[in-house]
């Protein structure tokens, strides 16, 4: 791999810029590897990228049935935080947004991330108790949060209009070094890394069957023919519950259509992201000036990676009295993608009824930001055979035994 | 968007109209089952690509529950059928294999 520097960019304008290699390779498959992982997306490409730079293990194939980062992560409104609620939780998604600070340095690959400060408004009284909650369970995780007034959020973010008479703004929780990234180039940035360490990244080719052998698992079928493997690790997001029922098991996960849409490109107008669970909305703007806007999710299990216009309407329609100015542009593109929901709404990383066989998913509407901390995870219980701390507790059994990552009841939180 | 005809009142209304209720005909374990059969029941969903039986609520409408045989990869709908049955009816099991022969129960 040629390091990416101003050096590089320097050397190559003097030559017309034809010295640049392709990011990663495209090899055939081979027989077999130490260790296959399902699913090009973000969470299977840092999975392999921790199993090499952590662990070693560089004899790694990542399939992938579509193109690399093409499911939800090359879909999604790009949001980065950690302000949960839950102790789990916030370590792993604190561990994940502590990564992407240096991760454009790590993988020698600009990810764009952009700590520009993250906004949850309360805009009841249940709100602003959960999230006054949050904050000291944050204080105490060592999560940087606080509970700030509306007259701050007014100053942070002068767009807004915090006296709506159906939505007020009556404060919010506070995260400025949570923000954004370029969603691509995380998988793109983890794939180089994979690729000059060794590790194969094979496109178009779909995962047909999960052959097993005495329990444990001994290789894939796929579009590209069989290939074998000692460890299987399956990360597919939407399509989770279709790959775990090739292995032989079933699993606690819908799947869903979540929305987002972007507007014209406008001047730079705002510079946090804000969210408001109330109301099933939360914006951006991108570097390209469009406004990034994420709504709902549909209700009800849908493969077909758009959803339902009404949802847009709902999301769009309530945000208009917070932000007023959304009334006058016009929305360019809208677009879906499937995302696997879990009965407690937290996610899974672990072992499963197959031997050498791991599973990672449930990420659902909010997995982006989690990337390179659940990639680190699911590395060390690949590596090991046996979670590390912070997949312990998102192990697949918490189902029978009652023991749920409650976010989504305790937090009220959307993404 | 998905337009579905309620057997109880017979008005055919789009999903605004509609509450989903996920999977149909599930089979409930209650006090005095195993652990795996109550995990299996609450939690453990087909959630498949393709034929899904599912519940649904009139909601804005008689309020009734009924149930419907949809596609998810296409969000076809091959029937509704009422909400008093253990398993989906001869007419509609006709009615999903005459558009998709390969389906197997
Ligand atoms: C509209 C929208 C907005 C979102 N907004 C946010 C946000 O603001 N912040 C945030 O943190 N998260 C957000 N999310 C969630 C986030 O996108 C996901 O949780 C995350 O990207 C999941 O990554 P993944 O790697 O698990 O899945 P994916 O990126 O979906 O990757 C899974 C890959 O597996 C492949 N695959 C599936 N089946 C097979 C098979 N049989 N064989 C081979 N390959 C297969 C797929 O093609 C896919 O590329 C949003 C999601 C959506 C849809
Ligand atoms: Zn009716």
């Amino acid at each position: 791999m040629k390091r990416y520097s101003v050096f590089a960019i320097a050397r190559e304008a003097l030559r017309h810029h034809s010295g640049w290699d392709r990011a990663w390779a495209s090899p055939e498959p081979r027989a077999s590897y130490d260790v296959v992982i399902v699913g090009a997306g973000g969470h299977g490409l840092a999975t392999a990228y921790y199993l090499g730079k952590n662990f070693g293990i560089t004899n790694v194939a990542v399939i992938e049935k579509g193109w690399l980062g093409g499911g939800n992560t090359g879909r999604n409104t790009t949001i980065i935080r950690s302000n949960y609620l839950q102790d789990p939780s916030a370590a792993i998604y604190e561990k994940a947004r502590s990564l992407y600070e240096t991760l454009s340095q790590d993988l020698n690959y600009n990810v764009m991330f952009s700590p520009r400060g993250v906004m949850m408004l309360a805009q009841t009284h249940h709100e602003v108790r959960g999230y006054l909650r949050t904050a000291h369970a944050n204080a105490l995780q060592g999560v940087a949060t606080e509970f700030i007034t509306p007259q701050r959020v007014k100053e942070l973010c002068p767009i807004m209009n915090i006296d709506g008479p159906r939505y007020p703004v009556l404060g919010a929780l506070w995260q400025p070094r949570g923000g954004t990234a370029r969603h691509d180039a995380v998988a793109w940035g983890y794939a180089r890394a994979c690729s000059a360490m060794g590790m194969h990244i094979i496109q178009q080719c779909e995962v047909k069957g999960v052959r097993s052998e005495g329990g444990a698992v001994t290789g894939v079928e796929t579009t590209k023919g069989f290939i074998g493997c000692n460890k299987l690790g399956i990360v597919v997001a939407g399509h989770s519950g279709q790959v775990a029922d090739m292995a032989g098991f079933r699993l606690p996960v819908e799947a869903v259509a979540l929305q987002a849409l972007v507007s014209e490109p406008i001047k730079p107008c705002m510079d946090v992201v804000v969210m408001a669970n109330t109301v099933h909305g939360y914006m951006s703007q991108s570097d390209k000036g469009e406004m990034v806007i994420g709504g709902g999710t549909d209700g009800f299990n849908n493969f077909t990676q758009r959803g339902s216009f009404h949802h847009i309407e709902e999301t769009l329609r309530a945000l208009v009295e917070t932000f007023p100015m959304l009334s006058r542009l016009k929305m360019l593109r809208q677009w879906g993608g499937i995302v696997d929901m879990t009965g407690d709404r937290s996610p899974i990383i672990s072992k499963t009824p197959l031997g050498n066989c791991f599973i990672n998913c449930g990420w659902g509407t909010g997995g982006f930001k989690a990337i390179p901390g659940s990639g680190w995870a699911m590395a060390e219980l690949m590596a090991k055979g046996e979670p590390g701390p912070l997949a312990r507790d998102f192990n697949l059994w918490r189902f029978r035994e009652g023991q749920f990552i409650d976010e989504s009841v305790a937090a009220g939180v959307a993404h | 968007m998905l337009t579905l005809t309620c057997p109880c009142c017979g008005v055919t209304a789009e999903e605004t109209e509609l509450a989903p209720g996920y999977e149909a005909h599930l089979k409930r374990f209650g006090p005095g089952s195993t652990d795996a059969e109550f995990e299996s029941y609450m939690f453990a969903r087909k959630n498949p690509k393709g034929v899904h039986f599912e519940r649904w609520r009139h909601a804005y409408g008689c309020g009734k529950w009924f149930l419907a045989a949809r596609c998810t990869a296409t969000l076809e709908v091959f029937g509704t059928y009422p909400a008093q049955t253990t398993e989906p009816p001869a007419a509609i099991l006709d009615a999903i294999r005459a558009r998709r022969p390969d389906w197997k129960a």
